[in-house]
C-alpha cells in the first residue's frame, strides 16, 4: 500500500465537513423562515423522485449509455425484486429476490 | 438525550432501517473494496471509510485522490454530489429547528438517502407537541445509528477482505435493490409514481451531466411536473398500492 500523504488526509477531513454541510444547509441559520407552500408540497414528492434519479440510471445504463442488450442481469433482477414486493410487501424479500436472480445471471453468465 | 434510547421510536427507527440494511452494507462491502483498489493507504481509506458517510462522494473522489487532483477539485465534487441532501435539508428544517446548531449539524451527518426517506414516510408532518417531537428525534438517532453502523462495519469489511471480493462480482447491486424496494414503498399515490417515472426519466436522458447532477435534475423535474400535475388531476390512491409503511 501507498504512503499516507497529509494532504490526502486533510482532503479527506474537508470531505465530511462538506458532507455535514450540505446534509445540513438550511438548518445553518436558525432566523425565522419557512419554505413558501408550493414548495412545501413539492418536496413531498422529493424522496421518491430522489430514490428513483440515484437507481434508474444504475438499472438500464452501461458505461454512460442506455443498454442495447435483454441479456443484462440487472433488468431481471429489477423485475423479480419489484415482482416480489408487490406479492409479499417487504424491503428484505426485495433485495434477497432480486440478488437471488442477479448473482447468476451475472457470474454464471455473465450478463 | 438517554431517555432517546429508551424511547420507542428508537427502536423502530432501528428496525426500519435493519430491513434495508443488507442492501446497505453489501453497497458499503463494494466501497470499501473500491477504496483499497484505489491505491490510497490504509490509514487514508480507513479514515475515509469512518468518517466521510457518504458512498457516492467517496467513490466519486476515489479517482481523483488517485490522480493527484487538487482539493479544492475533489471538494467541490463532494459538494456537488451531495447537492440533493440540500434539498432535504429544506424538506427537514421545520423537524430540527429546536435544537442547538451543533445538534443539528449532528442531525445532518446523519442523512443518508434512506434515514431521509424512511423517516419523511413515518413522519409526513412535523410534530407540534412535546411527546412528538421526541419520537421524531429518537427515531431519527435510531435510523441514523442503525444506518452509519451498517455503512461503516461493511465498509470495514470490504478493507479486510479486498483482495477476495473481485468487485466484478456485483455485489454492490444489493443496495440499489434495497432502494428499489424503498421506492416501491413510497409508490402510494398516482402522483407519486408519476413523480418516479419522470425523475428516472430525466436522470437517465441527463446522464451525462458532470458530477451526478443528473440526480437533481431529476428531482426538479419531477417535482415541478407533480405540482403542475396536482392542479389539474385530483390526487387518487393507487388502488393495488400498499398503504402503510412494511419496511420491516
Amino acid at each position: 500500500m501507498n504512503q499516507t500523504d497529509l494532504w490526502t488526509v486533510a482532503t479527506i477531513i474537508g470531505m465530511t465537513l462538506v458532507t455535514v454541510l450540505t446534509r445540513s444547509f438550511f438548518f445553518l441559520s436558525s432566523k425565522p423562515w419557512t419554505l413558501p407552500g408550493w414548495a412545501q408540497r413539492g418536496l413531498h414528492y422529493a424522496p421518491i423522485a430522489a430514490l428513483a434519479a440515484v437507481i434508474v440510471p444504475e438499472m438500464v445504463m452501461t458505461q454512460g449509455h442506455f443498454i442495447a442488450t435483454w441479456k443484462d442481469a440487472r433488468v431481471f433482477a429489477v423485475a423479480a425484486g419489484a415482482a416480489w414486493y408487490y406479492w409479499r410487501h417487504g424491503v428484505l424479500g426485495t433485495i434477497l429476490a432480486g440478488m437471488a436472480v442477479y448473482l447468476p445471471l451475472h457470474m454464471g453468465l455473465n450478463w | 438525550m438517554k431517555a432517546l434510547f429508551k424511547h420507542p421510536d428508537f427502536r423502530v427507527g432501528v428496525s426500519e432501517l435493519s430491513a434495508v440494511a443488507p442492501g446497505i452494507a453489501a453497497w458499503g462491502l463494494m466501497t470499501g473494496v473500491a477504496m483499497v483498489k484505489s491505491g490510497m493507504s490504509l490509514v487514508e481509506v480507513l479514515l475515509m471509510a469512518v468518517l466521510v458517510f457518504a458512498g457516492s462522494s467517496q467513490l466519486a473522489a476515489l479517482p481523483l485522490i488517485v490522480a493527484g487532483a487538487p482539493m479544492w477539485v475533489i471538494l467541490a465534487t463532494s459538494f456537488c454530489v451531495n447537492l440533493r441532501f440540500m434539498v432535504f435539508s429544506a424538506h427537514l428544517r421545520p423537524y430540527v429547528m429546536h435544537h442547538s446548531l451543533w445538534r443539528r449539524m449532528a442531525f445532518g451527518y446523519g442523512m443518508a438517502d434512506l434515514n431521509y426517506v424512511l423517516f419523511t414516510k413515518r413522519y409526513p408532518h412535523p410534530a407540534s407537541d412535546a411527546a412528538g417531537i421526541e419520537a421524531q428525534d429518537a427515531y431519527w438517532i435510531g435510523s441514523c445509528g442503525m444506518s452509519w453502523v451498517s455503512w461503516v462495519g461493511a465498509t470495514l469489511v470490504g478493507i479486510a477482505l479486498a483482495n477476495s471480493i473481485p468487485l466484478s462480482w456485483g455485489l454492490g447491486f444489493a443496495g440499489i435493490l434495497a432502494l428499489l424496494g424503498i421506492m416501491c414503498s413510497l409508490a402510494t399515490t398516482r402522483l407519486r409514481a408519476v413523480s418516479a417515472a419522470i425523475a428516472g426519466a430525466a436522470a437517465v436522458a441527463t446522464y451525462a451531466l458532470p458530477l451526478k447532477l443528473n440526480i437533481l435534475v431529476g428531482i426538479a423535474a419531477a417535482v415541478v411536473v407533480c405540482l403542475i400535475l396536482e392542479k389539474t388531476v385530483p390526487a387518487k390512491p393507487l388502488p393495488s398500492a400498499p398503504g402503510t409503511g412494511d419496511a420491516a
